[in-house]
């Protein structure tokens, strides 16, 4: 019930080495910003993940979304490179 | 004749997005854009192909399947909305592609000219810093690398002065991010 859904994209996913994850965040994490720090403390997978967090960027429940965007038990949170479409 | 003006006058704006591994027939897009009506009057076409750069095998290109869609749905309602357009096409392929494939397909119609052709150049410049794809090249030689964001494409895409923070890939430095909309 309180858990996230995260999904990665691109070389964020290859770092975390899975393309989707439910994690379960205390509830001080309140922001993607927060979500970021208590992933990259999760393991050396994830820390390299968002080893330089300028080059990752973010989507909540499918809508980019900055650091200080809130997340809540329930969400879809995506993490991925900067985007080379077209 | 004023009878039938009135019922092509009448057909509604179309606006198409589809993402998927299948090619796209450019001919069939634009006959499926115009058809039954009289009142579009300049019809422009975008069709990006995979370059052959030094030693590429094939790109492969993932999106994130939902936001993807919605993304481009999204931006295509700025079109219409920015510019007076019978309607819009945007067809985006994923998996892998080999130098000389079409990649994506953006169509405009409008009743004149310069609606059609100033937004489909905003549409495929929104495509390439907005929508979410990601595009890994192998090598003949079987090395893989992704492709990085360049700067000239946000430059493209910024002339057209986006507004609207849910259009924007922010990056998730808080403190040092640059003041205004822009990145």
């Amino acid at each position: 019930m309180s858990a996230m859904r995260i999904v990665y994209f691109a070389w964020v996913r290859q770092r975390v080495g899975t393309a989707e994850e439910e994690v379960s965040p205390p509830p001080e994490v309140r922001d993607v910003g927060g979500l970021v720090r208590w992933l990259s403390a999760l393991d050396e997978r994830h820390a390299a993940a968002f080893a330089n967090p300028r080059l990752v960027r973010a989507a909540v429940n499918q809508d980019f979304a900055g650091p200080d965007h809130p997340v809540r038990p329930g969400d879809e949170v995506a993490f991925f490179p900067p985007v080379t479409g077209g | 004749m004023a009878e039938a003006r009135a019922a092509a006058a009448s057909v509604p704006p179309r606006v198409t997005v589809r993402v998927g591994e299948e090619a796209f027939d450019l001919a069939a897009e634009s006959a499926a854009l115009c058809a039954g009506r009289d009142d579009v009057g300049g019809l422009a076409s975008f069709v990006g192909i995979c370059r052959a750069d030094d030693a590429l095998e094939s790109l492969t290109l993932e999106h994130y399947p939902g936001m993807t869609e919605r993304a481009i749905g999204r931006i295509a309602g700025e079109a219409m909305a920015r510019w007076p357009l019978l309607g819009c096409t945007v067809v985006h392929r994923v998996g892998r592609l080999r130098p000389g494939e079409p990649i994506v397909l953006v169509l405009t119609a409008a009743p004149h000219r310069a609606a059609a052709l100033e937004s489909c150049a905003f549409l495929i410049d929104w495509l390439k810093t907005r929508a979410p794809f990601w595009k890994r090249e192998t090598g003949r030689d079987g090395t893989e690398r992704w492709v990085e964001a360049r700067a000239a494409d946000d430059d493209a895409a910024a002339r057209w002065d986006l507004r609207g923070q849910d259009l924007h890939g922010q990056d998730l430095r808080g403190q040092d991010r640059p003041g205004g909309a822009g990145r």
